[in-house]
C-alpha cells in the first residue's frame, strides 16, 4: 500500500527555511502570512505498516529536531 | 598510529583528511563505507563533504552505512573519533554525539575563516591545544546551526562538553557552539575544517594543532 | 505537420535542409532530420562563428592540446599537465537559474574529467541586470545558489570569477562556468573512438526527457515563449557527478578505456558522432540498451537527451567486465549501448532495426555562414565625449565611498563565501584577490587562474575592449606572480544575424587575438554563445576570458593587501595614461557610458606585467595589485581594506594628483583608468632593490603604509572604517 508520510520541524525549532518564505510572500504583495512551516513528504510503497513508525523515528525524521505523521492513501 | 578515514560515498574532504593524517606524521588508512571492518586503526575521522548528497538529512544515510557498526563500536568503546563538518552531522545522525546541525540561520552556505575558542582540552582531539586558546579556523557548510534542546545544552555547558565556540557566530548555532564532545569526551564533532589548515602553503598550521592533539592524548 | 514544417520546427532553416538533402542523396527521417538540428545549431556547429574563430592563435610552447578536445591542455612542469575550458550556460539560467547554474558547472567539470584530469578548481563569470529589478535580484541569488550548490557538493572549490551588473544583461544574464583539472601528462585521453568491435558504454545516470533540444534553445532568443518550455532545463545531481568523476578517474587509472567523452548539447547523439568523426570509424547505438528513467520514449529522444551525469566510453570487450565491476562500486549505472564499426555513420539501431543512420562526418560539419561585417552607427555616436559637461565631484570622500559601495566595485564576498573555496585543501590565494593561487601537493609548483571580462569597454570599443579584455587577465596572473601560458574563452554576444552583434564578434575576435599573440597566451578551449537578446535588445558584447598562469615557487606569491606599516608604495604606469572615458567613475557618478576607453598598448603593457611578476618571482615583491575600475584611488584604498592598514600620499605625489596629473583634473588622476598599471609595495629596506629593478620604467612613490586613515592631499581624507562600511556590502540585501 502507499503510505504518506509528513515530516516537519518540531514546534519551537527555529526554522529557518519557514522564517524565508515567510519573509518572501509580502514582497509578492501577499500580505496576511502568519507562521510558515516548511517540512517534507515522503510518498512510499510498503508491504507492512506496523513499521511506519519505526521507519519515521530511524531514518525518515530525525526526532531531535523533528516531528512527524503518517497515513496510508491508496 | 594509525588513523583511520571514512569515506561514504558522496564525502568530498576524505583525501583532505587523509593528506592531513600525513601531515600530521601518522598512518592514514582508507575506511570504505561498504566494509564493515576499521582495520585496526587507533582512531577515526570522520570527514567532511556530502555523503550521499545530503539527501533526506545530512548524515541521515551514511548513518547506516556498514562501516558504521565497527565504528559505533570503536566510539562505545572509547576510542577516538572525530567528526568534521558532514562527519559532525554523520555523527549526531548515528547518536554518538548528542543535538543536531540546522540550515544555517541565514539559509546561505557560509566558507570563511573564523575564529573559535577552544573551551575544553580535555579530548583527545584538543588536548594539544591550550584552554581558552584562540583559533582561526575555515568553515564550510549549509548545515551548522547546532540545535540541541535546553537540557542537553545545560548539560554539555556544565560538564564542559562544548570543545569549541564560535568568537562570532557564522551559522545561528545554540550558544555559539562550533564543536562537542560526548560524555566519554573521546567522539568529538566540530564544524571548522582543521585539515585545511595544516599546511604552510596555505598559510596555517592552526589545524594541526587540533589533529595532532590525538597523538599524545590518545587516552584521556 | 509537413516536411516544412517540421524542420523548421526543429530550428533547421530550408537551405540546411536542402544541404541535407544534397548530402545524405535523400531524404532523412525523422530522428536523421533530429540528429542534424541538434549537430548543426550555433551551440554545437559552430556555424555563424567558425569563420571568425579561426583567427585566434591556438598554439603555444606549453599547449599539450588545442582547440577540438572536450578541454584545451597545457604543460605544467614536472611531468604535470593543466586541462581547463570555459562554458556558457546562459538560457537555461535565464529559465531556471538555480539548475540552469548548477548544471552548468556539472558539465564544464565533465568535459575536464573526459580528457583523464581530476578537475581541482572552478572559477565563474556572471552578468545580470541590476539589482533593483526584482527578476534580476532572483537570479542572481538562484544562480549563485545553484554554483554553490553543485560544486560545493562535487567538492571542486570555487576559487574565482567576477559578478557585474549592467543593464543590458537584464533578463538575459550571463553564466560562464570555468574547469581546470589536472593530470600527469602521459594519462591524457582523447575523445576519438578506435577499434571495430569496441564496445561503446554509458556511465552514470539514466536517461529522461530532460533538456531535449537544449542545444537548439541555446542558439535562440529568449522570449516569453523560452519561459514556458521550462521542461527544457536539466536538473543536475552532484551526488551522482561525484561518484561518475570518482568512476571515471579509476577506469582510466586502471587502463580499461579506450577513450572517454562527456554527454553535454545534444546528449548521445553529439558524443557518438564527435567520437566516430575523430577516430575515422562509425558507431552504432541500440537505443533499446539505453538505461531509461521515463517510458515511451523514443529513438529520437533518447538519442539528442540531454540528461546530466553521464559519460560514454569506448571498452575492449574483453575489458567490460572490470568496468561493470568498477561502475558498481561506486553506485553507478553502466550499460553497453553500442559497438565501433567501420562504416563511419552514426547509425541508430531499435528492435534490431536500422532506425536512422547517418555519416558521423556530416553532423560534425555544420554549414558556415560567413556574414558581412560592417560597423553600427552607434560607435561613433557614442564615442564623443566632453569633459567640460563633466562636473567634477564637490566631495572626493563621497565619491570615493560611492565608488567603492557599487555593486560593481564592492567586495564580493556575499558571493563568494557561498562556495566552498578550500575544498581538496590546495587553495593558496582565497577569491578576493587579482587571482586565484593553487598548489600541486608533492611539488613546489603552483598555477594562477582568473576570468575577466569587459563588456562595457567592448561596447564602446569592440576591438579595443577585446584585447584590453587579455591583457587585464594577463595583469591579473602576473600580479599573483605567475606566467601566463593560455587562455580559454567563452564569447557572449547577441545575434549573430544583426548588424552590430556580428561586427562586436567579429572584432572583438581581433582584438582577442592580437593580445594573445603578444602576450604569447594561445586560445587552447573555448565556447560561443550568440543569441544572446530579449526584447530590450542585445547584450554589451561580453568575451569572457579564463586564463592559466604558471608559478615554478608556489610560496613566491603576492596579494593585494598591505601587509606590514612602513611599506613604501608605488604606482607602475605602461604609458598612455588615464583616461575617463568608458570608466566607472563615469558610468556610476556620472550615469554616462561614453566615450573611448584607452586601447592598450599591448608590447608596453607586457613588458611592464613580466616586470611586475619578475619582482613578485624574485621575492622582492609580496604586494601588488593591478589598477582596474576606478583608478588608481580605488585600487589604493582596496589594498588599504584588504590589509588593514592606511595611507597617505606624499605632499608631492598629492599635489600633484589634486593638480590632475597636470591634467586639469583631479577626478581624472584619481579615478581615470588606463590600460597598465600596477600598484606594489615593500618594506623600506627593499626600497633599493625595487628602485634598481623599477629603472627604465615610469613609476612614482606615492607614500607609506600606516595608521587607519586614506588621505590625498586636501581632497581625500577617510578612515578605514568609513571605507570598509561602502565596501562590505552584502549583495543579496540582507
Amino acid at each position: 500500500m502507499k503510505v504518506r508520510v509528513l515530516v516537519r520541524p518540531k514546534s519551537g525549532i527555529l526554522d529557518p527555511q519557514g522564517e524565508a518564505v515567510k519573509s518572501a510572500l509580502p514582497a509578492l504583495g501577499f500580505e496576511g502570512v502568519g507562521n510558515v512551516h516548511v517540512g517534507r513528504l515522503i510518498e512510499l510503497e510498503v508491504e507492512r505498516i506496523d513499521e511506519m513508525d519505526a521507519m519515521c523515528r530511524r531514518l525518515l525524521a530525525n526526532p531531535t529536531i523533528e516531528e512527524y505523521e503518517w497515513e496510508v492513501i491508496s | 598510529m594509525r588513523i583511520g578515514v571514512a569515506i561514504f560515498p558522496g564525502s568530498n574532504c576524505d583525501r583532505d583528511a587523509l593528506f592531513a593524517v600525513e601531515q600530521m606524521g601518522a598512518d592514514p588508512v582508507e575506511l570504505w563505507h561498504a566494509d564493515a571492518d576499521l582495520k585496526a586503526v587507533d582512531a577515526v575521522i570522520v570527514p567532511g563533504g556530502f555523503s550521499y548528497g545530503d539527501y533526506l538529512r545530512p548524515g541521515a544515510i551514511a548513518r547506516f552505512a556498514k562501516v558504521m557498526g565497527p565504528l559505533e563500536e570503536f566510539a562505545r568503546a572509547g576510542g577516538p573519533v572525530l567528526g568534521i563538518c558532514n562527519g559532525f552531522q554523520v555523527l549526531t545522525e548515528a547518536h554518538l554525539l548528542p543535538g543536531a546541525l540546522l540550515r544555517n540561520i541565514d539559509m546561505r552556505f557560509v566558507c570563511r575563516r573564523v575564529r573559535v575558542r577552544v573551551e575544553s582540552t580535555e579530548t583527545p582531539w584538543t588536548s594539544g591545544c591550550e584552554s581558552g586558546e584562540e583559533l582561526m579556523l575555515p568553515v564550510a557548510h549549509n548545515e551548522g546551526n547546532y540545535f540541541a534542546d535546553e537540557a542537553t545544552l545545560k548539560e554539555l555547558e556544565d560538564e564542559g562538553r562544548v570543545v569549541l565556540r564560535y568568537l562570532k557566530n557564522p551559522n545561528g548555532s545554540a550558544n555559539d557552539i562550533a564543536g562537542v564532545c560526548n560524555e566519554g569526551r573521546n567522539v568529538v564533532g566540530i564544524m571548522p575544517h582543521p585539515e585545511r589548515v595544516s599546511d604552510p602553503v596555505l598559510g596555517s598550521e592552526k589545524g594541526l594543532k587540533i589533529l595532532r592533539s590525538v597523538l599524545v592524548g590518545a587516552r584521556i | 505537420m509537413n516536411i516544412q514544417e517540421t524542420y523548421a520546427s526543429l530550428g533547421l532553416s530550408d537551405y540546411e535542409y536542402d544541404r541535407i538533402l544534397e548530402l545524405l542523396g535523400r531524404a532523412p527521417n525523422f530522428l536523421e532530420l533530429s540528429l542534424f538540428s541538434v549537430m548543426w545549431s550555433e551551440h554545437c556547429g559552430y556555424k555563424n562563428s567558425r569563420p571568425l574563430l579561426g583567427r585566434f592563435p591556438s598554439d603555444g610552447p606549453c599547449v599539450l592540446q588545442g582547440p577540438g578536445e572536450n578541454a584545451g591542455v597545457v604543460e605544467v612542469g614536472d611531468g604535470w599537465a593543466l586541462a581547463f575550458k570555459m562554458e556558457s550556460h546562459n538560457h537555461p539560467s535565464a529559465v531556471e537559474p538555480y539548475e540552469g547554474a548548477a548544471t552548468g558547472v556539472g558539465g564544464i567539470i565533465r568535459d575536464v574529467l573526459a580528457m583523464g584530469a581530476r578537475p581541482v578548481a572552478l572559477l565563474n563569470s556572471l552578468r545580470f541586470g541590476p539589482l533593483d529589478e526584482e527578476r534580476n535580484r532572483y537570479l542572481f541569488r538562484e544562480v549563485v545558489a545553484g554554483i554553490g550548490g553543485y560544486g560545493n557538493a562535487i567538492g571542486v572549490p570555487t576559487v574565482g570569477g567576477e559578478v557585474e551588473l549592467s543593464r543590458s544583461y537584464s533578463g538575459n544574464p550571463l553564466v560562464n562556468a570555468m574547469c581546470v583539472g589536472l593530470i600527469r601528462t602521459e594519462d591524457l585521453v582523447r575523445s576519438r573512438a578506435q577499434g571495430e568491435g569496441n564496445l561503446v558504454v554509458l556511465l552514470g545516470s539514466k536517461t529522461g526527457r530532460d533538456g531535449i533540444h537544449g542545444a537548439t534553445f541555446a542558439s535562440d532568443e529568449l522570449s516569453e515563449e523560452s519561459e514556458s518550455r521550462r521542461s527544457n532545463v536539466q536538473v543536475g545531481d552532484p551526488f551522482m557527478g561525484k561518484m561518475l568523476v570518482e568512476c571515471c578517474l579509476k577506469l582510466l587509472e586502471e587502463g580499461l578505456l579506450v577513450s572517454l567523452q562527456d554527454l553535454g548539447a545534444a546528449g548521445i547523439t553529439s558524443s557518438a558522432s564527435e567520437m566516430a568523426a575523430k577516430g575515422g570509424v562509425g558507431i552504432e547505438i541500440e537505443v533499446d540498451k539505453v538505461p531509461l528513467r521515463e517510458e515511451g520514449m523514443e529513438p529520437a529522444e533518447i538519442m539528442i537527451s540531454e540528461s546530466q551525469e553521464r559519460m560514454l566510453a569506448v571498452v575492449e570487450p574483453e575489458k567490460i567486465g572490470q568496468v561493470a565491476e568498477l561502475a558498481e562500486h561506486y553506485g553507478i549505472g553502466s550499460a553497453v549501448i553500442g559497438r565501433v564499426a567501420d562504416h563511419g555513420e552514426l547509425r541508430i539501431l531499435s528492435g534490431g532495426e536500422v532506425v536512422g543512420s547517418v555519416p558521423a562526418d556530416y553532423l560534425a560539419e555544420a554549414p558556415v555562414y560567413e556574414r558581412e561585417i560592417s560597423r553600427p552607427a552607434y560607435l561613433d555616436e557614442l564615442r564623443e565625449l566632453n569633459l567640460d559637461e563633466i562636473s567634477l565631484p564637490e566631495d572626493y570622500n563621497a565619491a570615493l565611498l560611492a565608488l567603492l559601495s557599487h555593486p560593481n566595485l564592492c567586495s564580493r564576498h556575499s558571493v563568494f563565501e557561498q562556495y566552498d573555496h578550500q575544498v581538496g585543501t590546495n587553495t593558496v590565494v582565497l577569491p578576493g584577490a587579482d587571482a586565484a593561487v593553487m598548489r600541486i601537493k608533492g611539488t613546489s609548483l603552483g598555477f594562477a587562474i582568473t576570468t575577466d571580462g569587459r563588456g562595457r569597454h567592448c561596447y564602446l570599443d569592440p576591438e579595443g575592449g577585446g584585447a584590453a579584455t587579455v591583457a587585464e587577465a594577463y595583469r591579473n596572473l602576473s600580479c599573483v606572480g605567475a606566467e601566463p601560458v593560455a587562455l580559454t574563452d567563452c564569447l557572449n554576444f547577441g545575434s549573430p544575424e544583426k548588424q552590430a552583434p556580428y561586427y562586436q564578434l567579429a572584432r572583438c575576435i581581433e582584438g582577442m587575438s592580437r593580445a594573445s599573440e603578444a602576450f604569447g597566451t594561445p586560445v587552447v578551449s573555448g565556447n560561443v554563445s550568440l543569441y544572446n537578446e530579449t526584447s530590450r535588445g542585445a547584450i554589451y558584447p561580453t568575451p569572457i576570458v579564463g586564463m592559466v598562469g604558471i608559478l615554478k615557487d608556489v610560496s613566491r606569491h603576492a596579494t593585494p593587501g598591505f601587509k606590514r606599516e612602513g611599506d613604501m608604495v608605488v604606482v607602475i604606469g605602461s604609458g598612455p595614461g588615464v583616461s575617463l572615458d568608458g570608466s566607472d567613475y563615469l558610468e556610476i557618478i556620472h550615469g554616462k557610458v561614453a566615450g573611448r576607453p584607452v586601447e592598450p598598448d599591448l608590447a608596453a603593457e607586457k613588458r611592464v606585467a613580466d616586470l611586475v611578476r619578475e619582482m613578485v618571482r624574485s621575492g622582492l615583491v609580496d604586494t601588488a595589485h593591478d589598477i582596474s575600475g576606478g583608478g588608481e584611488i580605488v585600487a589604493v584604498a582596496e589594498m588599504a581594506l584588504a590589509g588593514g592598514f592606511g595611507i597617505e600620499y606624499e605632499e608631492g605625489e598629492a599635489e600633484r594628483m589634486v593638480a590632475g596629473q597636470g591634467r586639469g583634473r583631479a577626478d581624472l588622476a584619481f579615478f581615470g583608468e588606463e590600460s597598465g598599471g600596477f600598484i606594489v609595495a615593500v618594506p623600506e629596506e627593499r626600497w633599493d632593490d625595487l628602485q634598481e629593478a623599477l629603472s627604465g620604467f615610469a613609476y612614482d612613490y606615492i607614500g607609506c603604509t600606516g595608521g587607519d586613515r586614506f588621505k590625498v592631499g586636501n581632497l581625500i581624507n577617510v578612515s578605514l572604517e568609513e571605507m570598509r562600511e561602502a565596501y562590505e556590502q552584502d549583495l543579496f540585501g540582507g
